[in-house]
C-alpha cells in the first residue's frame, strides 16, 4: 500500500495487493482504501514518529540542528519528545558510556510498544572514535536492539533524515508482514 | 491556622533531561518548590579522552579535542596546537594565524548562538531557538566549505592549518559579518526586552567576583560579575594583540548579565573577524615542522580563552612523540562547581534558568 508518484504526471494512486495497476488506479480514484488494519496502522505510525530526545554527545547537536528551522524534521511528522512515555522511537545520538548504559535500557523499557531504535553516529553504532576507551560501550546494540544504523561522525542532517525515512519504510513493510533486517 | 506540614522529597533531574544540555544529573532535595540541597552527578559522558591521548601522537589527538567541547571544536583545536607549538617553539605562518583567528571567532559566534537558542528553549520560548539555529547553519556552512565537516572540524595542525580557504570563502564571510550584526538587533528585539524573560533571569543565580575567583571560574561566568579577565587581552596569545576589541563585563553576576555577555561577545567576535579579514596576508598556511612531533621532555601549561573560559592544556612529555600525560583544564567542569551553592533556596523553575546560564557542555565537563 504505497503511494506512487508516477513520473509521467499521473495522479498518485495506492498500489493494492492482488489488483492490477489499472484496477488500483480506478479504486484510488473512487476513494477506496483496501488494506489490513495493520497496514493502515503502520502507515499512520510511520508518518507520526515521535522520537525521544536522547542526545548524549556531539551527535545530539546535529540532531538538534536537523530538528531546527533549516532541515525541519516536522515535515516528516517527526516531533521530539522529552519523555519516554510519549515516544515511539529513540534516536541514540552520541556515545553510550558504561555509566549511561543502564539508563538507556531503563528508558527503552519505559517506552510503550511498538518502539523502534535509531543508532545515530559511529559511537552509537560501534563505539566510534572511543572504541578503545575503557569507559565506553561499543555500540548501543549491546544494550538494546537497534533498527537503523546511521554511520558518520557526526552524520550530517541529510543522513539522519535518510535514516529516519528508512525507518518509516521499515515500519510500513513490517506492517505488511514482511521481515526486514 | 496551623503550620502546613511538609516533607522533603528527593528528586532526580537527568541524565536524560532536555534542559541539562546533555547528560548531567542533578539530585535535588526539595521542600515543596524550594530546593534544600542539590548535588550534581557527572561522568555520564566520560570517554577517557585524556587516557586515550597518552597512546596517540600529537596530530592524532587533535580530532579528540574536537569532541570535547563539541560546540566550539575550532577553539579546542586551537588550544592543543597552541600548546604543542609553544612547547616546541614552532613558527606559524601569518596567514595561518589569521585563518585560525577567523575560524575561532566564528566558532565563538556559533557557540553563543546555540547558547541563545537552547537557553531560551529551556525557559520556554521556542522561536529564538529556530532563528538562532538558522543563523548558526550559515556558519556551519562556512566551516563545511573550509574543511568538509559540519561539527568536528579537525582543521588545525601543529604549525598551521590543514587547508587554505576555497575560492570566495573570505568574501562570503565578509558579507556574513554585517548580516549577523543586523540579526543581533533582531534577537535583542525578540528576546531581551521581553517582560517574562526578564522576570525569569534578572537577579537569579547571583554570585560575586570573589566567590567566582575562589571557585576558579573563568570566562563569561567570571566576567558577568564585573571582573575584567579575558586571556585574549590579559595574556595575548596567537595574534590577539593586533586587534581592537573590548572585553565584555557584566555588573551583577546574575543570569541576565550572563545572557547579555553572550550577546555582546558575539558582537566583539564579529569585530575581530572583520579586522582579521582586512589584515589577512597571502602566503603559505603550513609552516615548517618536523615529520614526527617530539615535545622536549618537561612539563608545559598553556591556556587560551575558550568559549566557556580558560581552556588549558597541560602536557607532561618524556621527549617522545606521544605525551606521557595530557590534562585539559576544562572550563565547563570548573564553572559547574558552584552549582550546589547557587541552587540552595531557589525554586525548581529557577534551577533550569541557573543551570542554563552557566553554559556547560557535557562533553567538556566529563571529557
Ligand atoms: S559519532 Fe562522533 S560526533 Fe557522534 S557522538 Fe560519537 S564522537 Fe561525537
Amino acid at each position: 500500500m504505497e503511494v506512487n508518484n508516477n513520473a509521467n504526471q499521473q495522479p498518485a494512486y495506492m498500489e493494492f495487493e492482488g489488483f492490477t495497476q489499472e484496477e488500483s488506479q480506478e479504486l484510488s480514484k473512487a476513494g477506496v482504501l483496501i488494506g489490513t488494519l495493520e497496514q493502515i496502522k503502520g502507515w499512520a505510525r510511520s508518518n507520526s514518529l515521535w522520537p525521544l530526545t536522547f542526545a548524549t554527545a556531539c551527535c545530539g547537536i546535529e540532531m538538534m540542528g536537523t530538528g531546527a528551522a533549516h532541515y525541519d524534521l516536522d515535515r516528516f511528522g517527526i516531533i521530539f519528545r522529552a519523555s519516554p512515555r510519549h515516544a515511539d522511537c529513540i534516536i541514540i545520538a552520541g556515545t553510550i558510556t558504561k555509566k549511561m548504559a543502564p539508563i538507556l535500557k531503563r528508558l527503552y523499557d519505559q517506552m510503550p510498544e511498538p518502539k523502534w531504535v535509531v543508532a545515530m553516529g559511529s559511537c552509537a553504532t560501534a563505539g566510534g572514535p572511543y572504541v578503545r576507551a575503557y569507559s565506553v560501550v561499543k555500540g548501543a546494540d549491546q544494550v538494546i536492539p537497534v533498527d537503523v544504523y546511521i554511520p558518520g561522525c557526526p552524520p550530517s542532517p541529510p543522513a539522519l533524515i535518510y535514516g529516519l525515512n528508512k525507518l518509516q519504510e521499515k515500519i510500513r513493510l513490517e506492517a505488511k508482514g514482511k521481515k526486514v533486517r | 491556622m496551623g503550620e502546613i506540614r511538609t516533607e522533603e522529597m528527593l528528586m532526580n533531574i537527568g541524565p536524560q533531561h532536555p534542559s541539562t544540555h546533555g547528560v548531567l544529573r542533578v539530585v535535588v532535595k526539595v521542600d515543596g518548590e524550594i530546593i534544600k540541597e542539590a548535588d550534581p552527578v557527572v561522568g555520564y559522558l566520560h570517554r577517557g579522552t585524556e587516557k586515550l591521548a597518552e597512546d596517540l601522537q600529537y596530530t592524532q589527538i587533535i580530532p579528540y579535542t574536537d569532541r570535547m567541547d563539541y560546540l566550539s571544536s575550532m577553539v579546542n583545536n586551537h588550544a592543543i596546537v597552541n600548546a604543542v607549538e609553544r612547547a616546541m617553539d614552532l613558527e606559524v605562518p601569518e596567514r595561518a594565524e589569521y585563518l585560525r583567528i577567523i575560524v575561532v571567532e566564528l566558532n565563538r559566534v556559533m557557540s553563543h548562538l546555540v547558547f541563545l537558542g537552547t537557553y531560551l528553549l529551556d525557559l520556554g520560548a521556542m522561536t529564538p531557538f529556530l532563528y538562532a539555529f538558522a543563523d548558526r547553519e550559515q556558519v556551519v556552512d562556512f566551516f563545511n566549505r573550509l574543511c568538509g565537516a559540519r561539527l568536528t572540524y579537525n582543521y588545525m595542525r601543529v604549525g598551521g592549518v590543514k587547508w587554505d580557504t576555497p575560492d570566495g570563502w573570505l568574501d562570503d564571510v565578509k558579507k556574513f559579518v554585517p548580516y549577523m550584526r543586523s540579526q543581533m538587533g533582531m534577537f535583542h528585539e525578540l528576546v531581551t526586552g521581553n517582560e517574562i524573560f526578564l522576570e525569569r533571569v534578572k537577579g537569579i543565580g547571583k554570585f560575586d567576583a570573589e566567590t567566582a575567583l575562589n571557585y576558579a571560574m573563568s570566562g563569561i561566568n567570571l566576567r558577568s560579575t564585573g571582573f575584567n579577565w579575558d586571556l585574549r587581552k590579559n595574556k595575548p596569545y596567537s595574534i590577539y594583540d593586533r586587534f581592537d576589541f573590548n572585553v565584555i563585563v557584566g555588573e551583577n553576576g546574575d543570569c541576565f548579565d550572563r545572557y547579555m555577555c553572550h550577546m555582546n561577545e558575539i558582537m566583539e567576535s564579529l569585530k575581530i573577524v572583520e579586522q582579521a579579514l582586512e589584515q589577512i596576508p597571502e602566503g603559505p598556511v603550513m609552516g615548517k615542522v618536523p615529520k614526527i612531533l617530539r615535545v622536549p621532555a618537561g612539563e608545559y601549561y598553556s591556556a587560551i580563552e575558550g568559549t566557556r573560559g580558560e581552556l588549558g592544556v597541560y602536557i607532561v612529555s618524556e621527549g617522545k612523540d606521544k605525551p606521557y600525560r595530557l590534562k585539559f583544564r576544562r572550563p565547563s567542569f570548573i564553572n559547574l562547581q558552584l552549582l550546589p551553592q547557587q541552587l540552595k533556596g531557589q525554586s525548581m523553575a529557577n534551577l533550569i534558568a541557573i543551570l542554563g546560564a552557566v553554559d556547560i557542555v557535557l562533553g567538556e565537563v566529563d571529557a
